[in-house]
């Protein structure tokens, strides 16, 4: 399938779009290196969560929560992985898993390709993320976790912007339909 | 059969893939494993891009640091080498300052030492205006007590003498001038010849016979019998003897360092100072009385 096609709920027109060969899997690869890499020169880098922007990005555009969950729950793994052992497998999985699956069902029924919906929507996601990353570390690991702070909220709102930017090298990315 | 939904199969997707991502957790906690394996192959996967990833950002670093990132070098090094300038120039001034007290308080010193003697501190503020002779003008004059033919020491030795006294200045012909001269002897053994200048660094000394002893080294202090200067002042250490005909040629190294004064004392008497405790004239005391109880000749210019 190379083109984009339609989904059209009530009046909206919602448009499904597919990516250039391997374009999700070195998006999600670079993501996840930089992320693994860019904290240890700068610090405040860490506030960022590439993967998540990534994983909420492809759920979005792609509007499939089969796939989207799927992705997330790759990407997660792999972060989980790439934490070193203080992180258990399935941590980030379970998260991402959760939000891959709530990006493709969002982005069916709304238009995220506006800014300020996409900003939205991440620094919406980043709270949801945390959310599920707290629970499971509380209720499976019983490790303390904070459930939200401002410190947090500062992370989702900085996550929101950088969705903004990042989303639009992203785009470049699609098919032409 | 019923076909489920593809909303459900995405939900029974969900929900599957989360549970065995707990279970993945579960089994983590209970073997207290950490899923070496999958880790392995992540992080196997994942650190060759890592590893070009961190050399690519450190070759862009270094280009960054050491091309672009220097644009306002020259403007940053032309700012540090004035002030660098600046602060040499406070250095030069504070190190002047500090050799200024010193010589100041060894000047206080030797007046503190020689409290009865009527003395009178002045500061050198000119030179000699000619290369033919050898003078300083001094910040006091005959308001201060200054006249002419006084003597001017330093704690080093002597300077000079007072040849001309204005109501608030004075000049001084210095020991070094070729028209200058101070009765003098040799420190240790007494015997007195008068010194002169030759219009040079070093001084002579005149009339010393041949048959008499002096070696390099020696220390020639004031006679005071040219009425001018007490007697047992620092004159200079001789550097040079040569025997000649009718009398040895030695040249001396002036005590005081007269290329270099700023500050000077002015006798205002010819009583002889006292020489035990003061730190130049130190070396005074012997040689005095061996000068009284046996007067060598003295021959004056």
């Amino acid at each position: 399938m190379n083109s984009a096609f339609d989904l059209r709920i009530g009046e909206s027109h919602i448009e499904v779009h597919k990516f250039r060969s391997g374009a999700i899997l070195i998006s999600a690869l670079l993501a996840l290196i930089i992320q693994a890499w860019l904290p240890l020169h700068f610090t405040r880098v860490a506030l960022l969560d590439l993967p998540l922007l990534v994983t909420i990005y492809f759920g979005l555009s792609r509007r499939n929560p089969s796939t989207g969950l799927i992705l997330g729950a790759l990407i997660g793994l792999s972060q989980d992985s790439l934490s070193g052992p203080t992180v258990p497998l399935g941590l980030f999985g379970i998260a991402k898993t959760v939000i891959g699956y709530l990006a493709s069902s969002i982005g069916a029924r709304l238009d995220t390709e506006h800014p300020a919906a996409r900003f939205a929507l991440t620094a919406g996601f980043f709270i949801i993320h945390q959310g599920i990353v707290a629970l499971t570390r509380r209720i499976l690991l019983a490790q303390p976790e904070p459930w939200f702070n401002l410190h947090l909220f500062g992370a989702a709102l900085l996550n929101g912007l950088a969705a903004i930017f990042l989303f639009v090298p992203l785009d470049r990315l699609r098919r032409p339909s | 059969m019923a076909v489920m939904p593809s909303r459900h199969k995405s939900l029974v997707l969900l929900a599957g893939v989360i549970l065995l991502q707990v279970l993945l957790l579960a089994v983590q906690i209970k073997r207290d494993s950490q899923g070496r394996l999958i880790r392995s192959w992540t992080v196997g996967a994942v650190s060759p891009f890592e590893r070009a990833g961190s050399y690519g950002f450190g070759w862009f670093r270094d280009m960054w640091r050491n091309y672009f990132a220097l644009r306002g070098t020259r403007k940053d090094n032309q700012d540090l080498r004035r002030e660098n300038d600046a602060l040499k120039l406070r250095v030069a001034q504070l190190e002047g300052k500090a050799a200024e007290a010193d010589r100041l308080a060894a000047l206080l010193h030797f007046r503190q030492s020689q409290a009865d003697v009527p003395m009178v501190a002045a500061r050198v503020i000119g030179g000699s205006a000619g290369t033919g002779s050898q003078t300083i003008e001094l910040d006091r004059g005959e308001h201060d007590g200054i006249r002419k033919n006084m003597g001017v020491i330093t704690p080093d030795g002597v300077v000079g003498k007072i040849i001309d006294a204005y109501p608030n200045t004075s000049q001084v012909l210095l020991l070094t001038d070729k028209d200058s001269g101070v009765g003098a002897k040799l420190a240790d053994s007494g015997i007195q010849s008068p010194v002169e200048g030759l219009g040079e660094p070093l001084l002579t000394m005149k009339y010393f016979p041949n048959d008499d002893d002096v070696s390099v080294g020696a220390r020639v202090v004031t006679s005071g019998m040219d009425r001018i200067f007490p007697r047992d002042l620092p004159v200079g250490t001789i550097t040079q003897v040569k025997p000649d005909n009718p009398f040895k040629q030695i040249r001396i190294k002036p005590a005081a360092n007269l290329e270099k004064l700023e500050e000077v004392l002015v006798l205002l008497t010819l009583h002889p100072l006292k020489g035990s405790d003061s730190p130049a004239p130190a070396a005074l005391g012997k040689p005095a009385t061996a000068a009284a109880s046996n007067p060598p000749p003295v021959a004056n210019p």
